[in-house]
């Protein structure tokens, strides 16, 4: 009895032990999705419902065809992304996946300034040119945009 | 006719893994050992018929032949030889191939090395190693099938993406894959296990081995896949918390976990039940990770290679061989005793801490990595996780566990007293005192967390050297040491490149010149380039500072032929165990380049740490091997084997 109560005892304790650091670490970690999760978002989400400024998201869809520019630095980008439904300007200032192209599928992280203008902090490098990433697809599906969908399979 | 032979091959290799998986268990079943020594010749039969499958895609590939429908989409007549060959597998059904190719060799290892638990456990493994390899012969033939013809014959291929025609294309996949199958071999020995009621001491020293390879592969796989990315996507990281990274890191860090519990079922037959999860996890993870790349569910730099259909097809698979493995467990649990009880202070105590810390890595990975998907699954919302959450969660529990990996190994098993613990860790906590202080003043470091990951890079490290210079040390414990002063190699490489990193990012002129603290590039020319397939803008960027010669670095901006894509080759060189880490941007349309550049101090480390690392684990593997060693360490061998076992 007095080996077998210890033995019981430990299990116990070790259990408990590491059901509260799982449970900690799974409570720190959705703070943690909480607070740094980036929604995704096409330009006619925020048309409808517009995202704090300063609240990092990603957004979503085609580069408008003849509006990519550049600013006097010669580093950053200015284009528009366009769902067919709205529209949203966006500057990035960095060197340019090499597959951004104007009428082509594109995702960008950053936030909105209090203009409502898109400051990306990162663009989505595609790694194929027949690549849509599948949120730009969703976003676009319904809106008449033509998909080819053997296209989009990719590599 | 040749891709035919190889259809074919692949079949009968099926066939030959079904009877792997059938034979011996009814054999075992019906106490038949006609029907349970079917177990080896079968493995042998599917090994040569999964080789000869394998040949014969690579030959379809070697030559071109553009009828085979997977050649044509993914090769070239004008791509290099050595793409050709590694092009086999840069592709989902080549892929495939490849991982059931290292199943079945993994099963002729399993057939041709000593049987230490006898040969009726040696038939149940093989069954089980078959009956998981069935499944995968099942996908490659139903869903994937590798030898598809094209009638009529395209005249040319549609090319190899070229992000993949990199050398590392030709280990980073092969790597990785014998990796996730050593793993399966762990878990056809939990399985095993449970089925035959073995698991214990015996049964834990016949499992290490092939948990010790797999984990070593996997070490090698993913360092290899950070340096790859590092040099060849230009951002300029190493690591981006990418989905498919995740993939991989997970079975790593279950395996990470197994490795350590394993030994404490070999010294203490204690933590028998967990042990067996994690195998089951271990491997688990693995398919998670295969699912992953190959579903296309995620945005992800690896989404080259997606096809959605297919994934519902691992899914079940994937589900069929947990929920197999979980009711095995379930049902076993009863009967695998828990093993014997353990003091606070001991090493077994510390193994368990580490083991919790591993799993709650594990955990908060786990769920950045797939809330998203389930999140969209349940709501349609699309959000994506990225560093910040992986950084804040997974970067408190490392130091945790770095701070124990250093006292475990100097605490005895069952009881230890902690008298000589505090002279033992001096030297370590003097080394993190002085890299804290250093990297404070002299280097102006500010900021607790790198100044934390210094303190731990030093902590550890000298503590694995102080017991590695200890008297009487066996490979086995060698091999610990080296691989935990591979880790704190790699966290000082991530720190220091990260803490003392010097980054700008301009439009030059050639001729003009940037200031980048005590370094001065200047664009010296830029002009074309030619390769096999591809052309090129070539900038010529000399970086020096005082005291230094000098390098010059050659970014280009390629654009290959077939397909017809460009791609950002970096430019850079070493310096010290740094480097100088250059990329070319567009020309600006007024005669100015965009450059971005980088120094970064330590960044080899990281990735010699990762090879550190896998060198200890081989190493420690070697220790098992000891029939192949030379008399000398055999007899140091030997002694812990009497002794402490």
């Amino acid at each position: 009895m007095a080996v077998a109560r210890p033995r019981k005892q430990q299990r116990l304790v070790l259990a408990l032990v590491a059901l509260a650091v799982l449970a900690a670490a799974g409570v720190i970690a959705m703070f943690a999705l909480e607070d740094t999760a980036a929604y995704f978002r096409a330009p006619a989400d925020i048309e409808a419902n517009p995202p704090a400024p300063g609240e990092t998201f990603r957004l979503g869809g085609l580069v408008k065809p003849g509006s990519v520019g550049r600013s006097d630095d010669g580093l950053t980008l200015l284009f528009t992304v366009t769902d067919m439904k709205a529209e949203t300007s966006a500057s990035y200032r960095g060197l340019v996946p090499d597959l951004f192209r104007e009428g082509q599928g594109v995702i960008a992280t950053g936030r909105l300034d209090a203009s409502g203008h898109f400051e990306a902090e990162q663009l989505l490098a595609k790694h194929d040119e027949n690549y849509m990433p599948p949120e730009v697809a969703k976003a676009l599906e319904g809106t008449g945009h033509p998909m080819d969908k053997t296209a989009a399979k990719g590599g | 006719m040749i891709p035919e032979i190889g259809h074919f091959a692949l079949w009968l290799a099926a066939a030959a893994a079904l009877l792997q998986a059938v034979a011996p268990t009814v054999g075992l079943w019906r106490n038949d050992a006609g029907l349970q020594r079917l177990a080896v010749p079968a493995a042998v039969a599917q090994g040569l018929f999964t080789a000869l499958a394998f040949a014969a895609l690579t030959w379809a590939f070697v030559v071109s032949d553009f009828s085979v429908k997977l050649v044509a989409a993914n090769s070239h007549s004008m791509k290099p030889d050595m793409y050709r060959f590694t092009g086999v597998w840069a592709n989902h059904e080549g892929s495939l191939l490849l991982w059931v190719l290292v199943m079945a060799l993994a099963g002729l290892a399993i057939a041709f090395t000593p049987a230490t638990l006898g040969s009726r456990f040696r038939d149940r493994v093989l069954s089980v190693q078959g009956l998981v390899a069935l499944g995968f012969f099942a996908f490659l033939l139903l869903a994937s099938n590798p030898f598809e013809r094209l009638s009529p014959a395209p005249t040319e291929g549609q090319g190899l993406n070229p992000l993949l025609q990199d050398p590392g294309l030709a280990f980073h996949p092969p790597l990785l894959y014998a990796g996730y199958v050593g793993l399966s071999v762990a878990f056809a020995f939990a399985v095993g296990g449970m089925l035959e009621n073995r698991v214990g001491p015996a049964w834990a020293r016949a499992t290490r081995p092939w948990v010790l390879g797999a984990w070593a592969l996997l070490t090698l796989g993913i360092a290899l896949g950070s340096y790859w990315a590092y040099y060849e996507l230009g951002w300029g990281g190493w690591w981006f918390w990418d989905p498919v990274e995740n993939a991989a890191l997970m079975p790593w860090l279950a395996a990470t976990a197994l490795l350590h519990s394993l030994v404490v079922v070999m010294k203490r037959d204690a933590l028998r039940a967990w042990t067996l999860l994690l195998a089951v996890a271990a491997f688990s993870l693995s398919m998670m990770g295969t699912f992953i790349v190959r579903s296309g569910l995620l945005t992800s730099v690896h989404a080259f290679a997606v096809d959605p259909a297919r994934g519902l097809f691992l899914v079940v698979l994937m589900a069929l061989y947990i929920g197999g493995a979980l009711t095995i467990y379930a049902l076993a649990a009863g009967r695998v005793a828990e093993g014997r009880q353990f003091h606070l202070v001991s090493r077994e105590s510390v193994l368990v801490a580490n083991n919790l810390l591993i799993s709650a890595i594990l955990g908060v990975v786990f769920l950045g990595t797939l809330y998203p998907m389930a999140l969209e699954a349940a709501t349609g919302t699309q959000i994506s996780v990225g560093p910040p959450y992986f950084n804040r969660t997974t970067l408190p529990l490392l130091l945790a566990m770095t701070a124990l990996m250093a006292v475990g190994p100097f605490l005895g098993w069952k009881r230890s007293g902690t008298g000589h613990l505090a002279a033992r860790l001096l030297p370590a906590g003097a080394a993190a005192a002085v890299f804290v202080l250093v990297a404070a003043w002299p280097f102006g470091v500010r900021g607790v967390g790198w100044l934390l990951g210094f303190g731990a890079a030093a902590w550890l490290g000298a503590a694995s050297l102080s017991m590695l210079l200890r008297k009487g040390v066996t490979l086995a414990i060698a091999g610990m040491a080296l691989a935990h002063l591979g880790v704190a190699i790699s966290i000082l490489g991530a720190t220091a490149s990260g803490a003392l990193q010097r980054e700008a990012l301009v439009a030059l002129r050639v001729g003009d010149a940037v200031e980048l603290g005590p370094w001065r590039a200047e664009l010296l020319d830029v002009r074309p380039v030619a390769g096999p397939n591809w052309t090129a803008i070539e900038a010529q960027l000399e970086v020096k500072r005082e005291g230094h010669r000098g390098a010059v670095l050659k970014p280009q901006s390629r654009m290959f032929v077939a397909p017809a894509q460009e791609t950002t080759e970096s430019g850079r060189a070493g310096w010290r165990t740094g480097e100088l880490y250059a990329v070319l941007g567009k020309p600006d349309g007024s005669g100015r380049w965009q450059v971005h550049l980088w120094v970064k101090p330590m960044v080899r480390l990281i990735w010699w740490g990762g090879l550190l690392m896998a060198f200890g684990g081989l190493l420690a593997l070697g220790g098992k091997l000891r029939a192949f060693a030379p008399h000398k360490w055999r007899r140091q061998l030997a002694r812990p084997a009497q002794g402490a076992a």
